[in-house]
């Protein structure tokens, strides 16, 4: 095969993944109008179109559902979507491991466990407004968990498996604890810490939008910036290192920005597994770990998959919302599988 | 200014243990192949990476006379090419985007040219043909390949080689050898391990024979390669013989008992 027809290859390649990350955001907006669409009164697009835009006519009672009722969910659906499969990303290439993400690592559970501390001991951050104890505290606590992975894989030396092993444990430790506080909550407060621990998009607003908007404006950018070292990583940490890529600086780097975003999507909705994992892994199936590529398609796999997953939790039990969490975990998995017993195919 | 890798005074750590204390190495040169031999756990591949800075040393460590260990990552990553024993495994990349990141990661080429070059020494090395498949799907002299590739993209002055031949049949290793040469006459610097005598003896200028932490031997292949070296440092019974054409080789007889005592 002559140079110049590899390298076109090379290129339509590149072009074709290209399209399909657009195709990726296209398809997350398409979900977000269904998301729109759905719920106890069923919207006709014309309807939430018009109320979005302003084109056509509509109802004072449909413009209010679809802004102030529906439109907050469904832009957090996508962005804790975006939020986690982005962190689980940069997670999987840094950590080298093709299982870590935020929910593997125990950040979930010390969320978890940190939204207890406000729910059944009733403690909270000073100065922070009640409405926001929960959300607080659960941010406190997974952020202090991955700090305290960090310290602890330092202090051993930095070994990637190392700091799996950590999460692990970090995982049942939490876990411990969350019993411990479940068995000695109030009936009420048992009640509303199970339903948190579900993960729900229902308690979102536009304030908690916003600050995981900003969130995920601030870190992507440096995460994209990082791409060729990131898909460098993919030779191994020494090989990463002969190429000139500051190893170290880059994990602790992504690490930060990783725990940044996972703690606050998991503080505002609860604990949402299966997106943080299966997005980047569904990403990568389709444009491969060129992380130019794999960081924007997992970002939108993920947006679109949770988005997708808050559609069905209004539809499976018409009438009742189910907790989204269980969605993506049951509707999610046999995806997953399909998608990775057809990779092997091939 | 001196041209060249000079060493003296190095110690090298591989974990916790001190492979390699107030060792020196006479210097290398460019243009040359120089063959690192000695049994195993000597502490050649720690060597060679403490070299590259991958572990951590201490002592002179020089590359035409610039202080190797006060370099910045990039600047080193410019100058020196490694080509590690084994790639890891489980890799989707191309073989093209391997060798292009191997190229871009480090922050010293930018151009939308680095796909051109990442190609054109695929090229070099024979394995253009592979450019586009997954790297996972490659068997491991393909790999080996590849990862000299990844090596020399960058047009490193000084290029560390840790067993390349291991995963190669015999026309591979041919192929690979003559090209590190080739390598070596546009000027830079070739240090390789390489646990094949008569191999080394046949492609390199020099051989050193690192045993118990110091250099036991150094100097042209005729001259290193010895029954006495081959009894005192690898603990066999050994003849070295040349054949027809000049070329040396190893006999082995038998293994020496080197019981203590």
């Amino acid at each position: 095969m002559a140079a110049g027809s590899i390298l076109a290859q090379y290129h339509a390649r590149n072009r074709r993944r290209g399209l399909l990350v657009v195709a990726l955001g296209l398809g997350a907006l398409l979900a977000l109008l269904a998301d729109l669409m759905t719920g106890p009164a069923g919207l006709p697009l014309h309807d939430v179109i018009g109320a979005l835009t302003g084109w056509s006519e509509v109802s004072r009672g449909t413009q209010v559902i679809v802004w102030q009722v529906r439109l907050p969910v469904a832009v957090m659906a996508l962005l804790v979507g975006a939020a986690l499969a982005m962190a689980g990303a940069e997670m999987q290439t840094v950590l080298e491991n093709p299982l870590a993400e935020p929910f593997t690592l125990g950040v979930s559970a010390a969320a978890a466990l940190g939204a207890a501390t406000a729910i059944v001991l009733g403690l909270a951050i000073p100065g922070l407004p009640p409405v926001w104890s929960v959300s607080g505290n659960a941010f406190v606590f997974a952020l202090g968990a991955l700090a305290l992975l960090q310290l602890l894989g330092r202090l051993r030396g930095g070994g990637t498996a190392v700091l799996i092993l950590f999460g692990i444990a970090l995982n049942f430790a939490a876990g411990a604890f969350l019993s411990l506080l479940q068995f000695v909550a109030s009936a009420d407060a048992l009640q509303q810490l199970v339903f948190w621990t579900m993960g729900s998009l229902s308690a979102a607003n536009w304030v908690s939008a916003a600050i995981l908007a900003t969130v995920l404006a601030l870190t992507s950018p440096f995460a994209f910036r990082a791409s060729w070292q990131l898909t460098a990583l993919r030779m191994g940490e020494d090989q990463a290192r002969s190429y000139g890529v500051d190893v170290t600086a880059l994990r602790r780097w992504a690490l930060l920005r990783v725990s940044l975003l996972a703690a606050t999507a998991v503080s505002m909705v609860g604990i949402i597994g299966f997106v943080g994992l299966a997005g980047p892994h569904i990403a990568r199936m389709l444009v491969g770990e060129d992380h130019r590529f794999l960081l924007p398609a997992s970002l939108l796999t993920g947006a679109l998959v949770m988005s997708l997953a808050s559609v069905l939790s209004k539809l499976i039990v018409p009438g009742v919302l189910l907790p989204v969490g269980l969605v993506t975990s049951l509707i999610g998995l046999p995806i997953f599988f399909a998608l990775i017993l057809r990779g092997r195919g091939h | 200014m001196s041209t060249g890798l000079e060493i003296t005074g190095a110690s090298v750590r591989y974990g916790n243990r001190l492979v390699l204390d107030g060792f020196s190495l006479p210097p290398l040169l460019p243009g040359q192949v120089t063959v690192l031999a000695g049994p195993n756990a000597a502490g050649k591949s720690t060597l060679l990476k403490g070299i590259a800075r991958l572990a951590p040393v201490q002592g002179q460590f020089r590359l035409d006379g610039q202080d190797l260990t006060r370099m910045a990552a990039p600047e080193r990553a410019r100058r020196i090419g490694v080509m590690p024993q084994t790639l890891p495994s489980g890799s989707a990349l191309s073989v093209l985007e391997s060798v292009i990141a191997a190229l871009r990661a480090g922050g010293a080429h930018h151009g939308p040219d680095a796909a051109d070059r990442a190609l054109a020494v695929l090229e070099r090395l024979g394995i253009s043909p592979l450019a586009l498949d997954p790297l996972d799907r490659l068997s491991g002299g393909q790999r080996q390949m590849v990862s000299l590739a990844q090596a020399i993209v960058r047009d490193p002055r000084l290029l560390l080689l840790d067993e390349p031949t291991s995963a190669l049949d015999l026309a591979r290793q041919v192929r690979l050898l003559s090209e590190v040469r080739r390598i070596a006459a546009e000027g830079r610097i070739v240090l390789a391990v390489l646990h094949d005598l008569a191999l080394a003896a046949r492609w390199a200028d020099r051989i050193a024979v690192l045993h118990n932490g110091k250099i036991y031997a150094e100097g042209a292949p005729e001259t290193v390669v010895t029954p006495v070296m081959l009894a005192e440092v690898y603990g066999v019974e050994a003849r070295v013989e040349h054949c027809s054409q000049g070329q040396l080789t190893v006999l082995i007889d038998r293994e020496l008992d080197r019981s203590p005592g």
